[in-house]
């Protein structure tokens, strides 16, 4: 893997009101790289995501995505995150559209493309995610793991340089969590650039690059997948890890 | 009930409902066109239109629509000069759709508005996310969604507007109320009658419209 940074993270602080969410966060994605990020509730690791693609805003310190700092509103904004594919713990497919709307509506309304192309790729999509023959159907008619690969199409339709994923099998039955894990595994083995959220130690084992240990808003660790689990280098981790690790 | 049976009265009767019927058309178009306006200005990030679309509605939903009503004949039409026709029947009838849309906005906006606190902020963030604009989410996501959840209480006000556009007779347009009072004047002796048809043929006609908006209301609404 080639070592070009396409999100980089300078000490970055963020306080909701006296809660400090953040604490001088630095982190650096390369391109093609998948970061797992890993931590108690609460650690920041949401919010780190978030603010990747300024759903939340930043205190202090920088973010860059692609060489460029993030631009704060407006037209400039909207184009990057345009880029940067986002993935949510609850979905947030379009309710009131059906399925293949939602996989069109960016390419269609963001890029300009004519119906016809976003169309072809939108199915091509939802045949990869495993759902093309629910197309037509409102989100609200498939299941939580259905809508999530919808969701997961809908972010890829927009063909992004990287993907965040927060939290994206947390609010799934257990059933349905490794149809949603296979799909992101494959994803990052064809190099997709992406930070993942979520609490799913196997597919940080499996799929990650590096794994990123968040606790109390500071970013405590990192390391690759198996030297992180073998032999974490916090009390933090390690604490974190024989509370999780153990069923 | 032999008031009704000359047709002159019949004529009088039928043409009052009339102008009822196209005195809450137009301005249900246009309340709702300037609701959907308004609304968005109150949820815009711009303060100058959130002021004005607050503005808006606390002036225009306090004050008393017969106000409104008189203000759009004496203050528009007389003092300031806006006339929209020379026949002064048609210019009155456009005057009080004026009142009556100005008025009447106010109440759409704020339904509206109620309507977008009930779409899940998820449904926002995620269209941000795809990059869209402020005005396409507006557009695209939130208002679609927010109408639909908010067809009932438009029933509502498409009732109270109907009656309302009986206000529109104390600027001399020739509605229900006005041919109602006409009737009573030169047959004091069937007072109660008169009163009973003119109330039930309202009644009538905005019983199947409370019907029609909670079926659309119920065949519309977003499942989540």
């Amino acid at each position: 893997m080639s070592h070009e940074p396409l999100i980089v993270l300078d000490s970055v602080n963020k306080w909701f009101g006296d809660l400090h969410v953040l604490r001088d966060v630095s982190l650096t994605v390369d391109r093609g790289e998948v970061v797992v990020v890993i931590g108690p509730s609460g650690s920041g690791k949401s919010t780190l995501c978030r603010a990747v693609n300024r759903l939340e805003t930043i205190n202090s310190g920088s973010i860059r995505f692609d060489g460029k700092d993030l631009p704060a509103e407006g037209r400039a904004l909207a184009k990057l995150r345009s880029e940067v594919g986002m993935v949510f713990q609850s979905f947030n497919l379009f309710a009131h559209m059906s399925i293949l709307d939602n996989v069109m509506l960016g390419p269609v309304k963001v890029r300009g493309e004519s119906k016809a192309v976003a169309r072809e790729r939108a199915l091509a999509l939802l045949d990869r995610v495993g759902i093309a023959n629910q197309a037509d159907k409102l989100p609200v008619q498939l299941s939580g793991g259905q809508q999530q690969r919808a969701a997961i199409a809908r972010a890829l339709a927009m063909q992004p340089k990287a993907m965040l994923f927060d939290e994206p099998t947390s609010a799934l039955d257990p059933e349905m969590v490794g149809e949603v894990l296979e799909v992101m595994t494959s994803l990052a083995k064809e190099g997709m650039t992406m930070i993942v959220v979520t609490h799913e130690m196997g597919f940080a084992r499996a799929a990650a690059d590096r794994v990123a240990f968040m606790a109390d808003g500071q970013l405590v660790e990192q390391a690759p997948p198996a030297e992180f689990f073998a032999n974490p280098k916090s009390e933090r981790a390690r604490d974190f890890l024989s509370k999780v690790l153990q069923h | 009930m032999d008031v009704f049976l000359d047709p002159a009265n019949r004529q009088a009767y039928l043409e009052g409902f009339l102008t009822i019927l196209k005195l809450t058309g137009a301005s249900a178009l246009l309340a709702l066109l300037l609701g959907v306006l308004l609304a968005a200005c109150r949820v815009s990030p711009v303060p100058v239109l959130r002021a004005l679309g607050a503005g808006w509605v606390h002036l225009f939903r306090n004050t008393p629509l017969t106000l409104i009503i008189l203000f759009c004949f004496f203050g528009l039409y007389s003092a300031v000069g806006v006339e929209f026709s020379e026949d002064i029947h048609v210019n009155n009838y456009w005057l009080a759709v004026t009142g009556l849309s100005a008025y009447t906005a106010a109440f759409v906006c704020e339904a509206i508005r109620s309507g977008i606190n009930t779409v899940p902020v998820g449904q926002a963030e995620a269209a941000r996310a795809l990059g869209l604009s402020f005005s396409q989410n507006l557009r695209l996501i939130i208002l679609p969604q927010a109408l639909r959840s908010v067809v009932a209480p438009l029933g509502s006000i498409l009732i109270a507007l109907t009656k309302n556009a009986t206000i529109a007779g104390v600027i001399g347009v020739a509605e229900a109320s006005s041919a109602m009072k006409a009737l009573i004047e030169s047959n004091g002796d069937q007072t109660i009658a008169i009163f009973a048809v003119f109330a039930l043929t309202f009644v009538a006609l905005l019983v199947p419209v409370g019907y029609a908006f909670s079926a659309l209301a119920n065949r519309l609404v977003v499942r989540r």
